[in-house]
């Protein structure tokens, strides 16, 4: 596999720490979560890879979600 | 009747009586038909995070002086409610005591409620979100991590022992005093953002607006957690990234000073 720029890893990061906090979901709502999660990475897939900017953004509103549903309040998606 | 008449007194008083006073919500004037249209331009930092890959942008628009209210807000009402209802800022009460509507007008951060509209008509006037902050959308900024640093300075009386009789925490005249200038902080982050220091190091250093509440609680004659807190702050880079450029001093939109908050945190932690 090529090496990947530190924004590559970033994105891959958050997308580890997402697939984290999932296991902390009940067992038959984990499906759910992780296909939301794969939904909201996959809707931004046509985003030009040198466009940094919009990257960054995407980072730190994914952030911001992934701290929202972590809360152990939110037992299921949709 | 008696209150008819205080208000037809008012009323009198207040406005010419061939204007209707129905007639006028508070972004908008009635304009004096005699007058020549005074357009002036005005030029808003747009950016829609639902179309994340397109780059920001000014767009301009114009409006008439004679028609819209003394205020920025005004302006910025005025282009919402008639020419453009997609722009997006903050704005509660309008006069100055929120802190909503922070941003940065004409390269100065300041409250838009109380920044006149300067007059001039042949220069534009440029609106952009408070600097160096992450944009929510348009003119508004992300204070997220400005009120995260706000609650890690404990801003509440912290006592242990209640008082001899029960009754509240009092405190002197003399004591009471040394707050003014204190209290009135009302948290808009004007004087945070405007500071090149916080620009570089928000991470770690706490900036001006949260140093003066800071001190407006080690300050505080009530507060029995003095030696708490100053031990919290007493690290490198919490006060002492402060270099006085006193760029907050000269940008609050309430006249306050915290330069001079900061310093006598300094002086504080130095005894």
């Amino acid at each position: 596999m090529a090496k990947l720029s530190g924004l590559q890893r970033d994105v891959l990061s958050l997308y580890r720490k997402c697939l984290r906090e999932i296991r902390n979901k009940p067992e038959d709502s984990r499906i759910n979560f992780k296909r939301y999660a794969r939904a909201e990475f996959q809707k931004h897939l046509s985003v030009n890879k040198k466009d940094f900017s919009t990257i960054e953004y995407l980072l730190r509103k994914g952030h911001r979600q992934l701290e929202l549903y972590a809360t152990p309040g939110i037992r299921n998606i949709r | 009747m008696a209150s008819l008449r205080t208000t037809s007194r008012l009323f009198a008083a207040s406005r010419p009586m061939f204007r209707p006073a129905f007639a006028r919500t508070y972004a908008t004037v009635e304009p004096t038909p005699s007058e020549q249209p005074k357009m002036k331009t005005f030029k808003v930092y747009r950016w829609n995070p639902d179309q994340p890959s397109e780059k920001p942008q000014m767009q301009s628009y114009d409006l008439d002086l004679n028609k819209t209210g003394p205020m920025m807000l005004d302006a910025l009402i005025r282009i919402k409610n008639e020419l453009d209802p997609t722009l997006t800022f903050r704005r509660s009460c309008r006069e100055g005591i929120c802190g909503s509507c922070a941003m940065n007008i004409d390269g100065v951060n300041t409250l838009a409620c109380l920044c006149r509209i300067p007059t001039d008509t042949k220069t534009d006037s440029r609106i952009y979100p408070l600097p160096h902050t992450y944009v929510v959308k348009d003119l508004v900024p992300d204070m997220t991590h400005f009120y995260k640093q706000y609650k890690s300075i404990k801003p509440y009386l912290q006592r242990d022992t209640p008082t001899e009789d029960g009754l509240e925490f009092r405190q002197s005249p003399e004591d009471r005093k040394k707050l003014d200038g204190l209290y009135e902080c009302i948290l808009c982050a004007c004087c945070s953002t405007s500071c090149p220091s916080y620009w570089w190091n928000s991470e770690e250093y706490l900036g001006p607006a949260v140093l003066l509440q800071s001190f407006r609680w080690l300050a505080d004659s009530r507060d029995e957690k003095t030696a708490e807190r100053k031990a919290a702050l007493d690290n490198s880079m919490s006060v002492y990234r402060c270099h006085t450029i006193l760029n907050c001093t000269r940008t609050c939109p309430k006249g306050l000073n915290p330069g001079r908050a900061i310093a006598e945190i300094k002086k504080m932690l130095a005894v």
